[in-house]
């Protein structure tokens, strides 16, 4: 926590975090937004292919690709390659933008809110499809 | 996340709007609009797999909104928005590890990004109509 001098106005913001060390997490978030892309580029490509061979399908058909395991796997790590990108991804933007604190905290809340949401739904629907019936 | 209680006006390095807009500034931010798109993009993603294990009814209310000329737009531009910023994600990929940096290839890189989106968009949509016309 800050010492009461720390709020000190003629202290700059590196003068009030030199010396406390890292927060150990830097490249954390830079090389997750890596791999997570680098994931969703070879998904994508399935991704497309599935929806492609998909397009304008019965219902049941839909159902019966939906269901099969290749693709319920595909679409399932998807899911969950393609969230946790987008939720680092908008957390930068957001906080590029939102300047105010509590707007910014937030709107980082309903950020991880809304993609968690989006992945598990989607996650629910596949396994639904090919568990439940 | 570093924001001082008490903060001292000191100056700004210059804001986005006093820049000329150069192309490859451009393609940078078109990159972030996609991604904020695809972001609110999932929402279609889920209720395709939301309606496939929902009811044969959910399931034509979702496939005659996706086969209806708006929804095939959105789709459209659902596509060039996810090849665009694949590419775009190439393109950042490539940096990390300081190849295309030059005042030439960067021009070039954000050229090819651009071009290979549309065309790549187009590919894939005459597949699409192609097989499932």
């Amino acid at each position: 926590m800050h010492s009461p001098k720390a709020h000190s106005p003629m202290r700059t913001p590196l003068g009030r975090v030199r010396g406390l060390g890292s927060a150990r997490s830097g490249t954390d978030h830079f090389f997750l937004q890596r791999v997570t892309g680098l994931a969703n580029l070879l998904l994508a490509i399935a991704f497309i292919c599935i929806v492609i061979s998909l397009a304008g399908e019965s219902y049941a058909t839909v159902r019966a690709a939906l269901g099969s395991p290749v693709i319920a796997v595909i679409i399932l790590l998807t899911l969950l390659s393609v969230t946790t990108h987008m939720r680092i991804g908008m957390q930068v933007v957001i906080e590029d933008y939102v300047h105010n604190e509590g707007a910014k905290v937030l709107c980082i809340i309903a950020n991880t809110f809304f993609t968690v949401a989006v992945g598990l739904a989607g996650a629910f629907a596949v396994l639904k499809i090919s568990l439940g019936g | 996340m570093a924001d001082s209680p008490l903060r001292i006006e000191r100056p700004l390095s210059p804001h986005l709007q006093i820049y000329r807009p150069l192309f490859t500034m451009v393609m940078s931010i078109v990159h972030r609009i996609t991604g904020c798109a695809l972001y609110f993009g999932t929402v279609l993603l889920v209720w395709w797999l939301l309606a496939a294990a929902g009811s044969p009814d959910a399931y034509g209310t979702f496939a005659a909104v996706a086969g209806s000329w708006i929804g095939r737009l959105v789709l459209l531009g659902f596509t060039w928005a996810l090849i665009h910023h694949a590419l775009g994600g190439v393109r950042h990929f490539m940096w990390d590890f300081i190849i295309g940096f030059g005042p030439k290839e960067r021009v070039l890189l954000a050229k090819a990004t651009l071009a290979g989106s549309i065309v790549l968009t187009l590919v894939v949509w005459a597949i699409g109509l192609a097989v499932k016309g």
